[in-house]
């Protein structure tokens, strides 16, 4: 009862700061998504300059990055923005897995290593962010306990969540699969490489934080 | 051949959320399954899974785990009763303390994938 007046009272807090200093935004889903690549495309649109590499091998990022200052406009609004691109949360990693695609042994242990800190590091995060968006592969089953765990885990925290379904220009893509799994939460279909329903993504965003 | 083990929720219900754990991966770690009456709260899945990252060894590669609620077709649809579904569901969660989820956990080594889709669960074996 106390942690939930305790967790109320810094989001209201936190409303009235946070529109100067910027609103924490957060990108959490499974490896793969396309956190990275759709935060790319607002850093592209917005600032002009890339956040962080993005690659088919799982794990391409490992550590928390952070874009300070990214002001968006959607509607004739103005927000800035702290977008906050964090490491696929997965609850297995295997060296192996890496070697499949063609990275030397050092290397993929190596990369195996850093995604376990990575992983423990964006749910340590959890705590810092002030809304959330979670991208998930739509061409994939939505109804992974990754996908659960990290929801169930924001709407402990009381923490907005607007779920993207990503990568809709592809022809597997099954929006209303996550639709229907996340029937509470509002999703979005985008593909953040192509661009599609960008316009679209950033008026949720702006509906998120209000 | 391949091992189950069930827990029941009288088995760790008294535990805190440490310990309660420890019992998960002792059971993990002996290359079998687990069967959990009942399921972790949110922040027990996440430590669960921050756990599992900070103990990854070359033999333990991680787990796989997945939660069965009785409810999972009913959510977000209209009830089909004269009880409207989110007074069952506040029902449920009141008295029967979430007994009647199902948790599965396994490692990883074992279980690659557990595949779950409303009305199916798959365990995909390594």
């Amino acid at each position: 009862m106390i942690k939930k007046f305790k967790s109320i009272f810094n989001r209201v807090l936190g409303k009235l700061f946070r529109r100067k200093s910027g609103v924490k935004l957060g990108f959490y889903g499974p490896p793969n998504a396309g956190k990275t690549t759709l935060a790319n495309r607002i850093c592209m649109d917005w600032l002009g300059e890339e956040m962080g590499s993005a690659s088919s091998v799982p794990h391409e990022t490992r550590e928390i990055k952070i874009k300070e200052k990214v002001e968006i406009e959607s509607d004739g609004k103005m927000l800035s923005f702290n977008i906050i691109d964090t490491p696929g949360i997965a609850t297995q990693i295997d060296y192996e897995d890496f070697l499949k695609h063609k990275i030397s042994k050092t290397k993929a242990k190596k990369r195996a290593k850093e995604a376990t800190k990575g992983v423990i590091e964006a749910i340590k995060w959890l705590d810092n962010v002030d809304c959330v968006v979670v991208v998930l592969d739509s061409t994939k089953n939505p109804y992974s306990q990754v996908n659960i765990t990290i929801i169930g885990n924001l709407a402990a925290r009381d923490i907005p969540v607007l779920i993207v379904g990503n990568k809709v220009d592809l022809k597997s893509s099954n929006l209303k699969k996550i639709e229907s799994a996340f029937p509470q939460y509002d999703v979005i279909g985008i593909s953040a490489q192509k661009g599609k329903n960008i316009e679209n993504f950033y008026k949720e965003v702006f509906r998120l934080v209000k | 051949m391949l091992s189950f083990q069930y827990l029941p929720h009288r088995e760790y219900a008294g535990l805190d959320t440490e310990e309660k754990l420890k019992k998960v991966f002792k059971i993990v770690k002996k290359d079998k399954i687990v069967l959990m009456q009942g399921r972790l709260k949110p922040h027990e899945e996440a430590l669960l899974i921050e756990q599992t990252m900070g103990q990854i060894t070359k033999k333990f590669s991680g787990i796989s785990f997945c939660t069965i609620l009785p409810d999972q077709n009913g959510k977000g649809k209209k009830s089909d009763g004269k009880v409207p579904l989110v007074l069952k569901n506040a029902f449920y969660n009141v008295f029967m303390k979430n007994r009647d989820t199902l948790t599965i956990i396994g490692p990883a080594n074992l279980v690659k994938e557990i595949r779950k889709n409303p009305n199916r669960i798959d365990l995909m074996m390594n």
